[in-house]
């Protein structure tokens, strides 16, 4: 498999993971956050609604009761006495002792003439037959205001209640204190930035309320009609977002405007938000570390495997490549051997004759023989080269002994010794002392070795080194022999085609091509394995493995 | 045949009989003649049946048996040769390298085993050992 599959399947492996592991978190962590916000909304608005329905009561009594008192005034003494201003001056005293939410007392007959005054205004000559309040208090018989600026020139509301007498209507009427009520209307705010205030039908508004001027756009939705209960809404405005909460009060056409900051109120929530957001951020950063690891764990296991099967398939390919050619060898062989061994007679026989004086007394008899010499000669060339074909080919069964290898590869050494020093080539021995022995053939184990000292030397030429290291490998447990020289190396070209039978880099006569296929099936024989590293210009190395115990 | 020409001259009554079998008629022509011409007294056949139809007219101390031939092969002959005639030696020689081959052959009682293409300084050395060891027998 090449690289890229693999690059392919990591990212494969990568997304599924991923998409499996963070499209559930991502979705859990939205959905509990989304039904935690939906809820939360519920009640925060749950919340304000019962507060301002609570508020519109207290409202709502205070009017009631501030109706309820005028008229028990009103009807507990007599216009005569109202009329007096010294006597309404007495009762707004004795009330405003408990009280100060009525500022001042007027009684006014039919005719909108105050009859009498109490309170700090110099009113007692106004006239209210014009006054909007004063008709409508003579058709309702109790009248409250809105929030008007009035003869005074400054906001105000007045309550007034009806008293019929001799025949005549009275009105009595009272001022009250706007800082009392506006001071009742924000009482008990909800939060730091909470507000709540009065408006009436027109949107006017009726009390200060805590926080500058309102948009009315704040409460505009809500003074279409009038409903029963309170509304919520939410509201933004730049950067401001708030819960409107709005309620019609019952003494009075005027709306409860209740207005919440909408971060004080969902504190909770967001701090919720950033712990879900936290969460989920550090859930999705240790799922993508985690699948990150774990796929390149998978993708380098992998890449393991693939090479460790393309080595065996090449190892397969070679030895399979090896049988076929070891029977094709033996059947050449044999054809060839026959026809070799006919030549071989006939030449004989040719020299034989040349024995005879009659021939002997040619001229050509010099030709004859030098021709017969050339035969024979070719003949046992050709012969050779069959017989290591047919070697490779055998089938024979190592005969195994407890060696030395140290001892084996010093002893096939010592072959070489007048070659190495004829060529000033320096051997050096790496050999570790304290191998074990291992059950192998001798003399086959000679074979190999033998053939990897002439390659390393035919590689060299002349001046250079040869290392021969021994040691135990660690990774299988095998005895290791390596065989480096400082040569020239060999091409990948060349690289990938040592082992095949018959191929050589050596000069037509010198090299059969054989020797590497035949070590490559000793070795393998012998349960071990064989296998090289070369680098143009640095020199080639060839490292042999051998069991312990010979395999049976 | 003179002795000057450094051939080995062996006296006709102590000469080996020997026989070649091989199925390849050039080589047991040639072979025939260079043995003759070495002293040895020898005949040819070209398969194992011949070989062994010509054993039972005639005495022969050494046979040189092809391993390879078709019909009857050299193992099968070399049998029949050792049941019939157990003083005679048989040296194999075969084309096809198999060592396992020449280990049966060696096991049914072949006296030797040559591959081909093999110099005649070693049949004729080999067919004389072979002569003295049916000498003793």
């Amino acid at each position: 498999m090449s690289v890229f599959g693999l690059k392919d399947l990591g990212t494969k492996i990568a997304i599924t993971a991923l998409g499996f592991s963070l499209i559930p978190l991502i979705a859990l962590g939205v959905t509990m956050y989304s039904m935690f916000s939906s809820t939360y909304h519920s009640k925060v608005q749950a919340n304000i609604a019962t507060l301002a329905e609570n508020k519109r009561q207290g409202i709502d009594l205070f009017l009631r009761e501030q109706v309820s008192q005028l008229r028990t005034l009103a009807y507990s003494h007599t216009i005569e006495d109202l009329s007096s201003p010294e006597t309404l001056e007495n009762i707004l005293t004795t009330m405003q002792l408990s009280s100060k939410t009525f500022i001042d007392l007027g009684l006014i007959n039919e005719e909108g003439v105050h009859v009498s005054y109490s309170g700090p205004y110099n009113l007692s000559q106004a006239n209210y037959k014009n006054e909007t309040w004063f008709n409508q208090v003579m058709v309702r018989k109790i009248y409250v205001s809105d929030v008007f600026e009035g003869f005074r020139g400054f906001p105000h509301m007045i309550i007034a209640v009806t008293k019929q007498e001799k025949g005549r209507v009275w009105i009595l009427r009272a001022t009250i204190d706007s800082d009392i009520f506006d001071s009742l209307v924000r009482w008990l705010q909800l939060g730091d930035l909470g507000d709540a205030y009065l408006v009436n039908r027109a949107g006017e508004l009726q009390t200060r309320p805590r926080f500058g001027n309102k948009s009315r756009e704040i409460y505009a939705s809500f003074l279409g009609g009038n409903f029963s209960g309170a509304k919520i809404k939410e509201f933004e405005d730049g950067n401001k977002k708030i819960f409107v909460g709005g309620i019609w009060l019952e003494e009075k056409d005027w709306l409860l405007v209740i207005e919440e900051d909408m971060r004080g109120e969902l504190k909770p929530l967001f701090k919720t938000q950033a712990a879900t957001w936290g969460v989920m951020g550090s859930g999705v950063a240790i799922i993508i570390i985690g699948t990150l690891m774990i796929t390149r764990m998978i993708v380098s296991q992998q890449e393991r495997t693939s090479r460790q099967q393309a080595q065996l398939n090449e190892e397969l390919i070679q030895s399979s490549k090896m049988a076929a050619l070891g029977k094709l060898a033996a059947g050449v062989a044999h054809e060839v051997n026959n026809p070799l061994a006919v030549i071989r007679e006939k030449a004989g026989w040719m020299r034989d004759l040349l024995e005879e004086e009659d021939v002997k007394a040619s001229p050509n008899f010099q030709e004859f023989e030098d021709a017969v010499n050339k035969i024979e000669q070719h003949v046992e060339r050709a012969g050779n080269v069959v017989h290591r074909m047919l070697g490779f080919a055998r089938r024979m069964e190592p005969v195994c002994n407890d060696l030395f290898i140290n001892d084996v590869i010093k002893q096939t050494a010592a072959f070489l010794d007048n070659e190495v020093k004829f060529r000033n080539i320096e051997m050096v021995w790496k050999l570790a002392p304290d191998l074990p022995t291992i059950q192998s053939d001798a003399s086959q184990i000679q074979q190999v070795i033998l053939n990897l000292f002439n390659n390393a030397i035919d590689a060299i030429g002349r001046n250079g080194h040869i290392t021969v290291t021994t040691g135990v490998d660690a990774a299988s447990k095998m005895l290791s022999i390596v065989i480096r020289d400082d040569g020239p190396g060999m091409d990948k070209e060349v690289q990938g085609r040592i082992f095949d039978p018959f191929f050589t880099t050596k000069k037509v006569g010198e090299g059969t091509g054989l020797g590497l296929s035949i070590s490559y099936s000793i070795i393998s024989k012998l349960g071990g394995s064989i296998r090289f590293e070369s680098e143009v210009g640095k020199g080639t190395e060839f490292t042999i493995l051998l069991p312990v115990k010979h395999h049976e | 045949m003179s002795e000057k020409n450094g051939v080995q001259i062996v006296p006709v009554h102590a000469g080996p009989r020997v026989l070649v079998v091989d199925d390849e008629q050039d080589f047991v022509e040639t072979l025939v003649k260079r043995l003759e011409r070495r002293g040895f007294e020898v005949s040819g056949v070209g398969s194992g049946q011949e070989a062994l139809l010509l054993l039972g007219k005639e005495r022969f101390d050494v046979v040189i048996l092809d391993v390879m031939m078709p019909g009857m092969d050299g193992i099968e002959t070399l049998r029949e040769i050792k049941l019939g005639w157990p003083k005679t030696q048989v040296i194999l020689l075969s084309g096809h390298g198999g060592e396992e081959m020449g280990m049966r052959g060696m096991a049914y009682g072949a006296y030797s085993y040559l591959l081909k293409p093999v110099s005649l300084k070693i049949v004729v050395e080999t067919a004389y050992m072979a002569f003295e060891e049916s000498g003793l027998r």
